[in-house]
């Protein structure tokens, strides 16, 4: 009696310690990404040279089948309301020039193709890689004579994600040989591997170490960027990638910096590299 | 964002007595009238109230939308078709605009 009594203890004790050990994992999709019945998209690409991983996955392979399906019509991704926002801007004379973008730079679909997916770039001007985001002000302001956008502004998520959509399906692939860009691209790499906050998580923390893994209710994917800006559920709206930067690293309950900040800018060269051969999504739905 | 835009999914053609499936989307921030601005003071209530279609003149759908439904509402459903015609679509927001959107479908 006393025996039994003594297994069944050890039993209970022993199912507890595996409960607590064993997290929720979950294979990414087994699935192929078609907008519109047409666009092959790219979500699974060999890793380039120096990856840690063979093979890099877009984070719409890790999103639930409902929200996987809303990217993959143009009509229900509700993302291309603010690519067709952005559209309107960018045919809006604006600042004391009487320019629009497109009286210099006229038909996005031809003169905008392959940008989203060549940014971040090196600014010879300014001495530092250089975004979408910071390419549209710094042509606002010398080109347009119009003031630049604060970060985050509805005009700039939307003008942003309209320039960026006009590589859809086309491969990641930043060069990392102008400039000093190849030292910015270490910078970032040591800031993703370092462990910020109360809680004392890099990003390598979540997304290399433990994707596939649930954080939370939260399926963690590799943290490619290749989707940005991106159309978040959660927000109902465009998230901005240097916005998604700051709201990460707050969750570690660290003190984030500023959005365009030398640090986001080396980490955004940093993680885009990391998505190298993966099609551009933009807008990407996810949670 | 700006002027709300309807959008709307509808077959070419369909044969005499099919079901089809229509989609509409309006883009409208769908203000509920429960967020404060940073002051502290309510963010008025501004939404789409009411969302019909009609076929060749009869309704063939329509709901009356409350604040939880979120912004750019998404509406799906189906309807029958009997004969060639119009769809017309309405949606009425709070401050009294009407925006409308029509499509034709040919029966074969």
């Amino acid at each position: 009696m006393l025996s039994k009594k003594i297994i069944l203890a050890a039993a209970a004790a022993m199912a507890t310690a595996s409960g607590l050990a064993v997290m929720a994992v979950a294979e990414p999709a087994d699935e192929e990404l078609v907008i519109d019945g047409e666009i092959q998209m790219v979500t699974r690409a060999k890793a380039p040279e120096g990856h840690p991983f063979d093979e890099v996955l877009s984070g719409w392979l890790y999103r639930t089948p409902e929200t996987r399906e809303l990217e993959t019509d143009t009509f229900t991704n509700p993302g291309m309301l603010y690519v067709e926002r952005g559209e309107e801007i960018w045919n809006t004379v604006d600042g004391a020039a009487g320019k629009s973008c497109a009286s210099c730079h006229g038909d996005a679909s031809e003169t905008m193709a392959g940008v989203g997916a060549s940014f971040p770039k090196w600014d010879a001007d300014a001495k530092r890689p250089i975004n979408i985001e910071l390419q549209i002000n710094k042509c606002r302001e010398q080109n347009m004579q119009a003031a630049p956008y604060k970060f985050d502004h509805a005009d700039q998520k939307a003008l942003t994600t309209f320039i960026k959509h006009q590589s859809l399906g086309q491969p990641i692939q930043v060069d990392l040989s102008q400039g000093d860009m190849q030292s910015w691209w270490e910078q970032g790499k040591e800031l993703y591997y370092t462990r910020y906050g109360q809680l004392n998580l890099s990003c390598a923390s979540c997304h290399e170490e433990n994707n596939g893994r649930y954080i939370r209710a939260d399926h963690l994917s590799q943290g490619n960027v290749n989707g940005f800006p991106t159309y978040r559920l959660k927000q109902a709206n465009m998230v901005s990638l240097h916005s998604r930067f700051r709201g990460c690293i707050r969750d570690t309950r660290a003190e984030f910096p500023a959005a365009l900040s030398d640090e986001l800018m080396s980490l955004e060269v940093y993680t885009t590299w990391r998505g190298t051969g993966l099609s551009v999504e933009t807008p990407a739905v996810r949670q | 964002m700006a002027a709300p835009k309807p959008r709307v999914k509808v077959p070419k053609s369909a044969s005499a007595g099919e079901v089809i499936t229509i989609k509409t989307l309006i883009s409208h921030n769908m203000e509920s009238g429960q967020r404060k601005d940073k002051d502290g003071k309510v963010i008025p209530r501004q939404i789409i109230n009411k969302f019909t279609c009609e076929f060749n003149g009869t309704q063939v759908f329509g709901c009356d939308i409350a604040p939880a439904i979120s912004a750019n509402p998404y509406f799906e459903f189906t309807a029958k078709v009997p004969q060639s015609g119009t769809f017309k679509f309405t949606w009425v927001d709070d401050n009294g605009e009407i925006y409308t959107h029509e499509q034709a479908i040919e029966v074969k």
